[in-house]
């Protein structure tokens, strides 16, 4: 019996990693073409589903494997078409579609020329991605401290604990009812303090920041209820004020436990999908202001993989292996804050 | 001689205890002497000792009755319970310092922890607080063992050291009390003794109450000292008096180790 349970843990135990490492195969395994095809500067090429036209027939399309890091593809030699048309209607939906038939009319029209090829490359929904979290961050971090110390430095009891369940209550809203508040209300509210759209990085940014919040809040807490009465009474008994324990020995305290917090809630807003596909745009185009639309890496998954492939599913495998990775790395590093603090 | 507080008819119940956890407590402290306060777990000591620097008041709710007078200098004795401003109580805080039972540096730099309650103070000038964080270290004779980590982590230190740390971070701010909750009882024999020794040097600067479960520490720091049971104070005597012919039954059961 004792045999057959240990047998069991083991499986059990065994499977989250057969799982992890079967993702992560599979993941490259797909994405190979598009990284054979693209090399590391897929990350740095805002081109995405671009038909380019070699000029020279002759050289085979294996040659060209360098890709410009920029727009200006001319200098190489090539021509690019911008299928990607960015269209200013606020509805996410109807412009990827749009976008798409366009793509596949001229893939249909020339896919027989051999002189040609789709190009595909991440800038867009990685710096959108990058941008959305930032965002969020700055947007959240304070208050979340804010909450976290009210919570379990200066609220009494009874208080504590209603905000408190308030907040994990609210952590636990399934995200797509954030993206549906958010893009009829929230979006339309923040256009009408900054201008622009309501579907825009901004909006997306404040509703992930909003999202990650209570998450951060309570951990942050949890993280701030650890230091030892004994450590606060010391201070106070020197003659420091509430603000003074706070800053000088609370937080010195709980700084790796908050650290973490911060890390783990930006592993969350990098990979949040639903709500950011409702309010970001979902444009393949660089924002050049806060308040304009753009996309991010996972909304591209969520938005292009019904209707993709060969070439352009091997790229959208690519994107997933990088968010997959980078994911894996934040999940790692505040692991490895949380562990620092327990030695 | 004089008295540098005084204890009187003071009774302190816990937030939503049914009983008083002291019952008219009434005792002097001399000035510059040591007080021991001995007794069995749970006769109230610590409670006794967190009412005299009012730390009990960071949880709100708790309920105090009679009075507890600090004798000053200049002024008139001050009646620490009716304190209710909170920069009355920092100054309370910075005349009545307290050390705890397990040592708690603050996590920052040895000479930050001692620098910390100077500079809450409103100390800033460098050359003077070095001056007076060397001096405060060289008290509790641990200057000699940090002087060249002075700006590692006071974590890194041993037990015994970081508890001469705490004390030295208390007198920095010359205090006219200091308080001591049994402060050896988490350290080896050796640290032990040499916080006897600092302690004994410190009492011709400052008035000192210490909490000891050690009847051999009571006996060899003390002047004066307070048998408690049961939240009431049984007896309270020179040190000599209660370790030889106590006058009561319950201490000298209590010394000789028949209960307790
Ligand atoms: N926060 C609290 N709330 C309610 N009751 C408490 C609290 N702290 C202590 N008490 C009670 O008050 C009484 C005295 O406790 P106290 O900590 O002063 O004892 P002590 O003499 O210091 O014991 P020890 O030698 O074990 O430290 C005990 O009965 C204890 O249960
Ligand atoms: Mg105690």
């Amino acid at each position: 019996m004792d045999k057959l349970f240990q047998i069991l843990t083991r499986i059990s135990a065994s499977l989250v990693f057969i799982i992890l490492v079967a993702t992560a195969v599979v993941l490259y395994l797909t994405a190979k073409p598009a990284i054979e095809e693209f090399g590391l500067g897929f990350v740095f090429d805002s081109r995405w589903a671009v038909t380019e036209i070699l000029e020279k027939p002759a050289e085979s399309p294996a040659g060209s494997s360098a890709i410009p890091a920029s727009d200006s593809a001319s200098d190489t030699g090539v021509r690019t078409v911008d299928t990607a048309t960015p269209a200013d209607e606020a509805l996410v939906i109807d412009d990827i579609d749009s976008d798409d038939e366009f793509d596949d009319d001229i893939d249909t029209g020339e896919e027989s020329d051999s002189n040609t090829r789709e190009i595909y490359g991440g800038a867009v929904p990685i710096v959108g991605t990058i941008f959305s979290t930032l965002i969020a961050m700055i947007f959240s971090i304070p208050i979340a401290m804010g909450v976290a110390v009210f919570l379990s430095e200066i609220a009494n009891e009874f208080t504590a604990s209603i905000i408190g369940t308030a907040i994990e209550l609210l952590a636990a809203i399934p995200s797509i009812i954030y993206g549906m508040w958010a893009l009829f209300y929230f979006g339309p509210f923040i256009a009408s303090i900054f201008g622009g759209s309501s579907v825009s990085l901004l909006v997306a940014g404040l509703v992930l920041g909003i999202m990650v919040l209570p998450f951060m809040a309570a951990l942050s807490r949890d993280a701030i209820n650890t230091t030892p009465n004994v450590l606060k009474e010391s201070a106070y008994a020197m003659g420091a004020t509430k603000f003074e324990v706070i800053k000088d020995v609370i937080f010195p305290y709980a700084k790796t436990g908050i650290i973490g917090s911060v890390i783990i809630s930006l592993g969350r807003a990098m990979g949040e999908t639903m709500a950011v596909a409702f309010v970001i745009g979902g444009i393949f185009k660089f924002a050049q202001k806060p308040t304009d639309a753009t996309i991010s890496v996972p909304v591209v998954l969520a938005n292009n993989f019904a209707e993709s492939s060969g070439m352009s599913m091997h790229a959208l495998f690519y994107l997933s292996l990088i968010l997959f990775l980078v994911s894996i790395f934040t999940i790692y590093l505040a692991k490895y804050f949380f562990l620092r603090k327990q030695s | 001689m004089s008295n540098k507080m005084e204890i009187k008819n003071f009774s302190f119940t816990y937030k939503k205890a049914k009983a008083p956890s002291l019952h008219q407590v009434t005792l002097p402290i001399k000035a510059n002497k040591v007080t021991a306060i001995i007794g069995p777990s749970g006769c109230g000591k610590s409670t006794l000792l967190r009412s005299m620097n009012r730390i009990h008041d960071l949880y709100p709710g708790n309920k105090y009755e009679g009075e507890i007078l600090l004798y000053h200098e200049e002024k008139q004795p001050q009646n620490i319970l009716d304190i209710k401003k909170e920069n009355e109580f920092i100054e309370l805080r910075q005349k009545v310092g307290m050390v705890f039972q397990k040592p708690t540096p603050f996590p920052m730099s040895i000479f930050d922890n001692i620098a910390y309650g100077l500079r809450l103070t409103g100390l800033k000038n460098r050359y003077k607080l070095h001056e007076q964080v060397e001096k405060a270290l060289r008290d509790v004779a641990l200057w000699d063992e940090v002087k060249d980590r002075l700006h590692d982590d006071a974590r890194g230190l041993s037990g015994g050291q970081q508890q001469r740390l705490c004390i030295a971070r208390v007198i920095a701010l010359k205090p006219d009390v200091l308080l001591f909750d049994e402060p050896t009882s988490a350290l080896d024999p050796l640290s032990t003794l040499a916080i006897e020794e600092m302690i004994f040097e410190l009492k011709k600067n400052y008035t000192i109450t210490i909490v000891t479960h050690n009847m051999q520490q009571a006996s060899r720091v003390s002047e004066y000292t307070a048998f408690m049971y049961l939240g009431n104070l049984v007896e309270y005597d020179t040190t000599e008096t209660i370790f030889i012919r106590p006058n009561k039954k319950q201490t000298e059961d209590y010394i000789t180790g028949k209960f307790g």
